[in-house]
């Protein structure tokens, strides 16, 4: 494996928080994407809720109808 | 059923990334030149890989949407390139602490590895605004699907130009003349390749059905009628 030319190695605390830094970034972007999702999914219930509810306006209308 | 097989595949998704994790920080050994900071290549060179095999993917999809006319395939296609896109900007910024912590810069621009992922993502950050620039949803799949088998087919060659570059300065991560990795550094991150792979196929999976649920519902409401709701995407295709 090459490696960077002239890239000493950073002492442990220091190269700590860049590595912790890059995986907590990692982390923040999957934890976006899953508020994202979440918010997506209260649209499709909501939606879903209305055409239910729709749809049994319909029902008591026909059955209104027929009676 | 987009869902179908979901739980499973997150369940692995989890537990994959969870024994990728624990190999990075307890298994692998600490390089010899990095050190520490060497852990970020573990995150940063899988995202990497898998958000450009997912643009070469949403490529092969837009092939297949060209192919048949199946709108099903556009969505695939449009989910897979998004889905890369997210890594992509997970990537751009892994690799941009990576660069701060062994160059001392946050970008090198004259390092062909590092220009040549900006110019991809730079070249699928305009996919959005080029199918949300078509109205008619046709047109709008159709010209999508050859922007994206275009810009599918660059990625590969824009890679091998960049291995055939001779600029030593990124590090190069399989074997060369100097021999390969290190077999638990090799086992580390074929692992954290596999989590991410299956991250990415897990995304996707979810993305498709979110939007087959969304198109299922608007199905419903042709069906009965009803008025479409206010906040429709123009991009989002649609998935039956």
């Amino acid at each position: 494996m090459l490696l960077p030319l002239g890239a000493p190695a950073l002492p442990l605390d220091e190269a700590g928080k860049y590595v912790a830094g890059a995986y907590i970034v990692f982390m923040v972007l999957l934890v976006v994407y899953v508020a994202i999702m979440a918010a997506k999914l209260q649209r499709i219930e909501r939606e879903l809720r209305d055409v239910a509810a729709i749809a049994e306006d319909r029902k008591a209308e026909r059955e209104e109808v027929r009676a | 059923m987009y869902g179908k097989g979901l739980k499973p595949l997150s369940i692995a998704t989890v537990a994959m990334l969870a024994v990728s994790l624990s190999l990075v920080f307890f298994y692998a050994p600490l390089d010899g030149d990095q050190g520490f900071i060497q852990k970020i290549f573990y995150l940063h060179v899988p995202l990497a890989i898998v958000a450009l095999v997912g643009f070469v993917i949403g490529g092969v999809f837009a092939i297949a949407h060209l192919r048949t006319n199946n709108r099903k395939w556009d969505a695939y296609s449009y989910v897979a390139i998004h889905i890369s896109v997210i890594f992509g900007v997970a990537v751009l910024i892994t690799g941009s602490i990576w660069a701060k912590a062994s160059w001392g810069h946050w970008w090198v621009w004259d390092e062909p590895t590092l220009v040549s992922f900006l110019i991809v993502f730079l070249l699928y950050a305009t996919y959005y605004p080029f199918r949300y620039a078509i109205e008619d949803r046709d047109r709008q799949a159709r010209y999508a699907s050859v922007f994206a088998v275009t810009a599918g087919a660059f990625v590969p060659l824009n890679f091998m130009a960049v291995r055939m570059a001779q600029s030593l300065v990124h590090p190069r991560t399989f074997a060369t003349a100097e021999g390969g990795m290190p077999g638990e550094m090799m086992l580390t991150f074929l692992c954290t390749l596999v989590a991410v792979g299956l991250l990415w196929t897990t995304l996707v999976k979810f993305e498709l059905t979110a939007k087959s649920a969304s198109g299922q519902v608007k199905r419903l409401r042709r069906a009965l009628d009803a008025p479409a709701p206010s906040s429709t995407s123009r991009i989002a295709p649609e998935v039956s």
